[in-house]
């Protein structure tokens, strides 16, 4: 293998989505020899597909608001494992991360007085719950997204940036000591594989929702840097909580705004009734979206769904007019045209719960170092690796994300881990450097798709793998279920070894592209299952038949699991927040 | 219902000496799937088939390409709309390089829009909140800012054809002016005076293809008339 290029950097940053863009940012401005990697141009990355907005107190919509407001609001949502300290970190930090970008020039929606302008959404309060519905989430229309990537990836433009533009990353490179020290990557256009060394490894690899048959994922969020993370032996943690946003265009999955309901939009069942008055009496159609989801499909399982199938309800839009819709909801508008067939000015969107988020990914602390835990419970630094964004779990999402939170974790903790890897490198970083064998090991996948003469296909692996999961890991879990499930994914995982990459061909190939993604859904799936199956409660987004409750004694503990055992570790999580009492768990209702 | 009969341009550098169109036969049930489908029903006849594809829902840009002579996005583009007499022929974007089938090199493109300095510029401190926008001037952004550099408009254009390394073309030029038209850039004098020469911006020849293929409805003819105007007013 000595005969492969190599390329290096201080530090190299996997994945062009908003944080692995903001990371890049701060480490380009600092002079650094750095590089953003990324499968596809960064403008194609899914935070472009970001619609609602940017979560965040900066007291714009209510001059009162408060961070720390904004924090019990995350801390509730998360149904109380999300880690006190990081989401005091994110709330407090954020309003100075979204200034930031709008001094870059994102075009911000603004209000009369010229400010930031703010919608409510979910899980939103003033006071900690005691004050009413906040308007907290700063929106550019409903392309908030895209406003947000374009600026960053432009003012890397303007801070000359090194961009890897539809490079692959294929799997990371740890020394004899286990530091990270590089990954080993393809370009995609030639298909050159190339030995990337650097001090610092970010991934920035974002989520994973394809391992569902319906998402409002990307066909390229197929969790890249989770795999290469599991196959490198480190372990994942919250890997059962996944969201399902209650409003995917029934059929297409794609994502309609949660801020069509901040908007003053509502569900209804076939009779025509708003049902979230029932299952969430106060926040209605803005509580929690876990708790949406599973009041929408009660209504279907209890008959009240709409169509010929009744499996699917209604988001009433039209009563809030046609210049409302254009201003706010301009792109949701469009896409219920296109792939719904309805305008929402006229007649309701046909919508069920679907996969949306994955809080859970590689342990982090807030400056993005990853953390491993030894034999005796103890956190453990991985030297040389990081995450970011959706990759990452820090945790502030907890068993479930409040909406408009995504974006304000990728640019805050995007930024952080930018700063402290600056830091680090002034210091001096010294790893051993990997050995032929370490390289070689970090090849092999690559080498077996390669080398292979025949097997199955590769979609069709996929398609099996996603089926699996939407039907023993969906919305509502049960354990003989997940069993059958689990059971089936380890079958699937001796298949995917040995199914066959028909075409060897170099330049573009993106065959080989889906075949390395196979198997990095196939990591994350598996994890996803038997960590769910291990949770013995029902928490934020894992909600089970067999234990309909919620269990602190147990289960007020991040689950961490362990790849190469298959082992279901507790983490604690942290009730030390450094500048606020700790907000004690109570009963989460909305 | 007969299978669609697609027609596909392919090319792989390293085994064909030229490129050709190839002929497949595509069965979707009779259902109105979007032309991103159909190519995904073909890479499972032949996963050497080579297309950019991401979000599928039209805000990424990944997949533009030329659909029965009209570019546009597959992922958002109905069969209905067109297909005509069960026929589909598929073309990578026109006037750019091709990697592989309907892969080209947005290189080109690319270095247009970096060209322009798509930034925003403002020598005044940044203030400790957000700088104050009106919703009059924000306003201006719109039909600007939602641009998502998927190319088929500037490959749709004769004079970027023409002069690709000189013509800004439609999609750098309109981010031109939506930076142009932002209350917060200072930098107006300074980004005309980089677009004053003959070719810039003064090879559109108000053919409007741009406009009639934009996948976002958006209209960069306008936009270039708008620039002409600043132009000539600071020439004057």
């Amino acid at each position: 293998m000595s005969n492969l290029r190599s390329l290096t950097f201080d530090a190299i940053i996997i994945g062009g989505g908003g944080s692995g863009l903001r990371a890049a940012l701060e480490l380009a401005k600092s002079g650094k020899k750095t590089a953003v990697l990324s499968k596809v141009f960064p403008t194609r990355s899914h935070t472009v597909s970001a619609q609602g907005g940017i979560t965040c107190a900066i007291a714009s919509d209510d001059p009162n608001d408060d961070w720390r407001w904004h924090m019990y609001d995350t801390v509730k949502g998360g149904d109380y494992i999300a880690d006190q300290d990081a989401a005091e970190y994110m709330c407090s930090e954020g309003p100075k991360a979204v200034f930031e970008l709008e001094h870059m020039g994102l075009p911000f929606s603004r209000l009369d007085n010229g400010r930031i302008y703010q919608r409510p959404f979910g899980g939103q309060s003033k006071n900690f719950g005691e004050g009413g519905q906040a308007a907290r989430t700063c929106a550019a229309a409903d392309r908030t997204g895209h406003a947000l990537l374009h600026t960053l990836y432009q003012n890397n433009l303007k801070n000359d940036t090194v961009f890897l533009n539809e490079w692959y990353a294929v799997d990371l490179v740890k020394n004899a000591s286990g530091d990270v020290v590089g990954c080993i990557a393809m370009c995609i256009e030639t298909g050159e594989v190339v030995h990337v060394k650097s001090k610092a490894t970010v991934l920035a690899t974002g989520g994973a929702g394809r391992i569902y048959a319906s998402t409002t994922n990307a066909l390229i969020n197929t969790g890249d840097g989770i795999g290469m993370a599991m196959r490198a032996g480190f372990p994942m943690q919250d890997m059962e909580m996944w969201q399902f946003h209650p409003t995917g265009i029934y059929g297409a999955g794609t994502l309609v705004t949660e801020g069509c309901r901040g908007e003053g939009g509502y569900l209804i069942n076939k009779d025509g009734e708003r049902f979230m008055e029932r299952y969430a009496p106060n926040a209605k159609d803005l509580a929690g979206r876990d708790v949406v989801a599973r009041s929408m499909v009660m209504e279907i399982l209890e008959g009240r769904g709409c169509g010929d199938k009744g499996d699917h309800v209604f988001l009433k839009l039209d009563h809030l007019g046609e210049e409302v819709l254009g201003k706010r909801l301009p792109g949701i508008v469009e896409l219920s045209k296109t792939f719904a067939h309805v305008d929402p000015a006229k007649d309701p969107i046909p919508v069920v719960p679907t996969c949306h988020y994955m809080m859970g990914g590689i342990p982090t602390n807030i400056h993005g170092q990853a953390i491993t835990m030894d034999e005796s419970g103890n956190d453990h630094i991985v030297n040389g690796l990081f995450a970011c964004g959706e990759a990452a779990c820090v945790s502030v999402h907890g068993a479930n994300r409040l909406g408009g939170n995504s974006l304000l974790d990728l640019v805050v903790f995007g930024r952080a881990a930018g700063m402290f890897i600056e830091g680090a490198l002034n210091e001096g970083i010294e790893y051993l450097d990997a050995s032929e064998s370490d390289v070689e090991s970090a090849m092999q996948r690559i080498t077996r798709w390669n080398e292979s003469e025949g097997g199955e296909s590769i979609p069709e692996l996929k398609a099996e793998l996603q089926e699996i999961m939407q039907s023993s890991f969906g919305v509502f879990r049960e354990e003989k279920n997940m069993l059958d499930g689990v059971d089936k994914l380890a079958q699937l995982r001796e298949r995917i070894a040995n199914a066959y990459l028909p075409d060897k061909s170099n330049a573009f190939n993106t065959a080989r592209v889906e075949a390395l993604e196979l198997d990095n859904l196939m990591e994350v799936a598996e994890a996803t299952a038997i960590a769910a199956l291990k949770r013995n409660e029902s928490r934020g987004a894992h909600s089970r038949y067999d234990y309909p409750d919620r269990d602190d004694v147990n289960w007020l503990k991040h689950s961490l699991y362990f790849p190469l055992t298959k082992e279901l570790k507790k983490r604690d999580v942290n009730f030390k927040p450094k500048t606020v009492d700790t907000f004690e768990p109570k009963v989460r209702t909305y | 219902m007969s299978n669609l009969q697609v027609s596909i341009y392919r090319y792989n550098p390293e085994t064909d000496s030229a490129p050709y169109m190839q002929e497949f036969q595509v069965d979707t049930k009779g259902r109105d799937v979007m032309v991103l489908d159909v190519l995904h029903m073909m890479k499972e006849q032949d996963s050497a088939l080579a297309f950019r594809r991401s979000c599928r829902e039209g805000v990424c840009g990944s997949d533009g390409m030329n659909m029965n002579g009209k570019n546009g996005l597959a992922c958002i583009t109905p069969l209905s709309d067109v297909v005509k007499n069960n026929k589909l022929t598929l073309r990578p974007l026109p006037g750019l390089p091709v990697i592989r089938d309907m892969v080209v090199d947005m290189g080109l493109f690319y270095k247009q829009y970096e060209r322009i300095q798509p930034y925003l510029k403002n020598d005044t401190p940044a203030p400790a909140i957000e700088r104050l926008q009106s919703p009059e001037e924000r306003d201006k952004l719109d039909g600007l800012y939602e641009c998502i550099l998927c190319a088929c408009c500037s490959t749709a254009c004769p004079s970027f054809w023409w002069n690709p390394e000189k013509f800004v073309g439609p999609a750098g030029l309109l981010q031109s002016y939506r930076f142009l038209a932002d209350s917060r850039d200072t930098a107006t004098s300074e980004r005309l005076s980089d677009l004053e020469d003959p070719f810039s911006v003064f090879r559109c020849r108000g053919i409007m293809n741009c406009v009639a293929v934009c996948p976002k409805g958006l209209n960069p003819t306008r936009a270039i008339g708008k620039i002409r105007e600043m132009l000539l007013a600071e020439a004057t």
